[in-house]
């Protein structure tokens, strides 16, 4: 018989209800994050911090909804090859931004770009 | 496991309702799922655009060589729109070179490559019965043919076709009129490309026959898996492009519109504030990459056919494997080379002129292995054989030109010259489409049962080797002299290419009697269908699965399952009857 | 399609112990994780590059976005009930939580559209700034997925029975994997609603 992650689970009802009450607690701790998010919008932090606090939370989300939702904390070792390698490329994605913006932050006497970004959209707070 | 004991023309499990008879013709040829009609329908539809797209250029070749003249003979067939006098306009000139390399690259090369070659062989290599998912394998070139159509099409809508090049910058390509057409005709052929690379990563992992283990692949298979990564991963951020432009074009965003542009005089009313090197970025994310899905498939097929025809194994096949799959990470992060020039910093610069020096490695190590295959091999020198030989000095030429380019100092110089356009032609031009018809003529006899006729085929390769060089050669010495691309009138107005402007005549009169030389490949094809030497199930000796299955294979491809017992290139064994020993023969 | 001819549809390939659909789903989702990666990384160099750049919640509704966060959270967890009530071959619980996942997928779409109309009504058009533009192609993007994943699980609603009847295992894997693709359209939402709405 085989042996993948739904047959194997099928025929254990114990298992199952194992996961149910995994599902639910990530279910609990998803509303609480979301809500916590929220609440740190209002507190009108700083940019950076924001940014920081609000990516940390919605990573934290996300990988909770991957791992135990989309089943990844038990998943197959071929899934989590093509994963990896997409982790790769989308961190080369992400290089895509530092790419546009370097040299403005590496050099001091650029005026525009990243830190007029950042100063307008720390003033719309105010 | 299962049925792997049965017959497979026996219809035994029903098709949702309806059971399996014999399918009919519109079953057979057009609505078929079985991979090999739909690697033939891919291959001949991408032929038929590759002819196209080689048409539009021949007919700039005319305003390059002789710039104002009047075409002869069909200058009037175009219209006084496009064509005054049977002298090309500019905006019309700008259509063919846009829609030239659109259709070269996306509807030409790479489903030949991936489309064709891809999903009539790599299934076969592997001894499976069909891909994975056969339906969507269906749907996949039913969106590429609907793509293409419709790209073909924007010629015929009251804007014209997209002017702004295969690169579609803005802000040039917001405002040029036919850009929205060729978006929505990308977005069809993307859909298509993601579908098919789903298809083949899913058949490689899961439908390999008993045996064949990842290190028994034939190099094609490995470049066809590489391939997929590319296609499956690169795509999306042209497709995120696509849309960016599109809302530009069509909901009045401004997401690559800087503010204060000015147009023809007149400011353009827009909010602004966007980012034109966006579009490039996420561009050439793309493009780079696709670089090397056109020319993956072609390093496949010239190591089969090389191993084939020297009768040796492939010299360093695991050095090869590693490479490709090293260049395949490496395609992700060395897009920005293609933007030395855009003004985006000096320390970037230095980074991907970096990676780019590097990724030039793998490419070299391939090729010298295809080299070192060479040494001490008795070369049969047929018409594939050929064809996959002059692969290599062609392929060779295109990537050490490519160096100075990668160069920030000596791209300041060669950057948007005649020289790029050289170059890159090397690569897939002399490169892959050299490559793509040694696999045409090689694997001809496994999808009919008879063999291409030789002479013909001779007579063509000779005509469109020297015929390809002499339209790209001369373009480096054009390039060299400082003469721009794209220009409408070939650098006439140039003061200091003047000297190298003969050189344009050259060129255009190589692609000329290339196109002319064509007529042997097509008559060959076709006759050959019908008339060509009958032949048995392997008429190359070779060693790989493909050879095993019938000519041309039954619907389920095999007659038994075949189980595999060594690694593909399995040439002049020692101690051995014959001078090949076939994957699939027992020990 | 012939499963004489394609093995590993619903049993698994003893090596990789992973059905064809499985891969080919995973494969999907990588390319829709750079879909919306270059999507995210779009929005970055747009805004890091603007001269201004108006923080979200000062035009776009924070508590209406805050309840559709709940609703696709908690669709979310109907989908991976229904599975599981699959797997535990409770039919009729199956069919009442992939119900309420289609509800709540409505749901979502109902209050998105009611962001929509007052966006419109207040002339806040993509063409107003980026920053509307970038809020408008990425929530519609994603709000084509949401439709996406809902007409697949509505066609696991409806043809379920017959699936129940006559191959089960299939039921189960298709449902799976159509549970990946809300999953991931569920993270999709989980990072646009920070960037979008709370920064």
């Amino acid at each position: 018989m085989s042996d993948t992650h739904a047959a194997r689970a099928a025929h254990d009802p114990a298992e199952i209800d194992r996961h149910v009450r995994t599902y639910i607690m990530v279910f609990a701790t998803l509303m609480v994050l979301t809500l916590v998010t929220v609440a740190v919008s209002y507190l009108h932090l700083e940019i950076h911090e924001a940014v920081a606090i609000a990516l940390l939370i919605a990573t934290v989300k996300a990988s909770l909804v991957a791992l135990f939702f989309m089943h990844l904390v038990s998943e197959r070792q071929v899934v989590l090859s093509i994963l990896a390698l997409t982790g790769f490329f989308a961190v080369a994605l992400l290089l895509l931004p530092v790419v546009t913006n370097l040299d403005h932050i590496t050099t001091a006497d650029m005026p525009v770009g990243a830190t007029a970004g950042a100063h307008s959209s720390e003033s719309a707070h105010h | 496991m299962q049925a792997r004991h049965e017959s497979p023309a026996r219809p035994h499990v029903e098709d949702h309702g309806h059971g399996r008879h014999e399918p009919g013709f519109l079953g057979r040829y057009v609505f078929s799922t079985d991979h090999k009609t739909i690697g033939i329908q891919y291959a001949v539809t991408s032929l038929c655009f590759l002819m196209f797209g080689f048409t539009l250029m021949m007919l700039m070749r005319w305003q390059l060589a002789y710039p104002g003249q009047p075409l002869p003979l069909i200058g009037s067939w175009f219209g006084e729109a496009r064509m005054p006098g049977g002298v090309m306009t500019p905006d019309f000139y700008n259509e063919l070179g846009a829609m030239h390399g659109t259709i070269m690259v996306f509807l030409g090369v790479v489903p030949l490559g991936v489309g064709g070659f891809g999903n009539y062989v790599l299934p076969l290599q592997i001894g499976a019965k069909d891909m994975a998912f056969p339906r969507l394998n269906m749907m996949s070139y039913q969106f590429f043919f609907v793509g293409g159509v419709l790209m073909l099409a924007t010629f015929l809508l009251p804007g014209g076709a997209a002017q702004s090049g295969w690169t579609s910058y803005s802000p040039l390509a917001n405002i040029n009129p036919g850009q929205t057409g060729w978006i929505v005709a990308m977005v069809f052929i993307i859909t298509s490309s993601l579908l098919g690379a789903i298809n083949f990563i899913v058949t490689t992992i899961q439908l390999r026959t008993t045996g064949m283990s990842f290190w028994r692949f034939p190099f094609f298979v490995w470049a066809q898996f590489v391939t997929s990564f590319l296609l499956l991963l690169a795509f999306p951020p042209l497709e995120v492009g696509a849309f960016l432009q599109l809302m530009d074009r069509l909901a009045g965003s401004s997401f690559f519109l800087p503010s204060g542009l000015v147009i023809s005089g007149a400011p353009l009313n827009v909010a602004g504030g966007g980012n034109p090197l966006l579009w490039q970025h996420l561009f050439w994310f793309l493009a780079h990459p696709e670089v090397y899905v056109l020319i993956l498939p072609a390093m496949g097929i010239v190591a089969e056919v090389i191993a084939n025809n020297t009768r040796k194994p492939i010299w360093g096949y695991t050095a090869m494997v590693y490479s490709i799959i090293f260049l395949g990470f490496m395609s992700f992060i060395v897009w920005a080379h293609h933007m030395f020039m855009t003004g985006m910093g000096s320390a970037i610069a230095a980074f991907f002129q970096t990676t780019t020096m590097i990724i030039s490695v793998p490419s070299v190590v391939v090729l010298t292995a295809l080299f070192l295959s060479l040494w001490g091999g008795s070369i049969r020198y047929t018409t594939p054989m050929l064809f996959a030989l002059a692969f290599l000095p062609m392929f060779g030429i295109g990537g050490l030109t490519g160096l100075p380019l990668g160069l920030t100092s000596s791209d300041i110089h060669l950057h948007d010259t005649y020289y790029v356009i050289g170059h890159f032609h090397y690569v897939v031009a002399p490169g892959t489409v050299m490559a793509f018809f040694a696999g045409i003529y090689y694997w001809f006899p496994k999808a009919t049962g008879r063999t291409m006729n030789e002479t013909l085929g001779k007579l063509h390769f000779w005509l469109t080797f020297l015929c390809m060089n002499g339209v790209f050669l001369p373009m480096f010495w054009i390039g060299l002299a400082g003469v721009s691309r794209r220009l409408y009138d070939g650098g006439a107005s140039y003061a200091h290419g003047q000297h190298v402007l003969w050189l344009n005549g050259v060129s255009s009169w190589s692609a000329w009697i290339m196109g002319a030389a064509q007529i042997f490949f097509i008559v060959n094809f076709f006759w050959s269908i019908r008339g060509g030497k009958t032949v048995d199930k392997n008429p190359w000796k070779a060693t790989t699965l493909e050879w095993e299955a019938p000519s041309p294979p039954p619907h389920g491809n095999f007659l038994h399952d075949p189980v595999v017992y060594r690694g593909p290139y399995d040439y002049s064994p020692r101690g051995y009857h014959a001078d090949f020993r076939p994957q699939a023969q027992e020990a | 399609m012939s499963q004489e001819l394609i093995p590993y549809i619903t049993e698994a390939r003893p090596d990789t112990g992973l059905t064809n659909g499985k891969i080919g789903i995973w494969c999907f989702l990588a390319s829709e994780v750079m879909l919306f990666g270059a999507f995210f990384a779009s929005y970055i160099v747009l805004r890091t590059t603007a001269t201004e750049w108006p923080h979200g919640s000062s035009i776009l509704n924070v508590p209406l976005a805050t309840v559709n966060t709940i609703v696709l959270i908690t669709s979310s967890v109907t989908m991976v009930m229904a599975w599981a009530s699959l797997m535990r071959n409770d039919f009729g619980k199956y069919r009442m939580f992939l119900g309420a996942t289609v509800l709540l997928g409505f749901c979502f779409l109902g209050i998105k559209y009611v962001e929509y109309s007052a966006k419109f009504e207040h002339h806040l058009l993509p063409s107003t700034n980026n920053f509307l533009a970038i809020y408008f192609i990425m929530t519609g993007l994603h709000g084509l997925h949401v439709i996406g994943g809902m007409i697949t699980n509505a066609y696991f609603l409806v043809a379920a029975p017959s699936y129940w009847d006559h191959d089960r295992a299939l039921l189960g894997h298709r449902v799976e994997y159509s549970g990946l693709f809300w999953h991931f359209v569920d993270l999709v939402w989980i990072f646009l609603f920070p960037i979008l709405y709370l920064l």
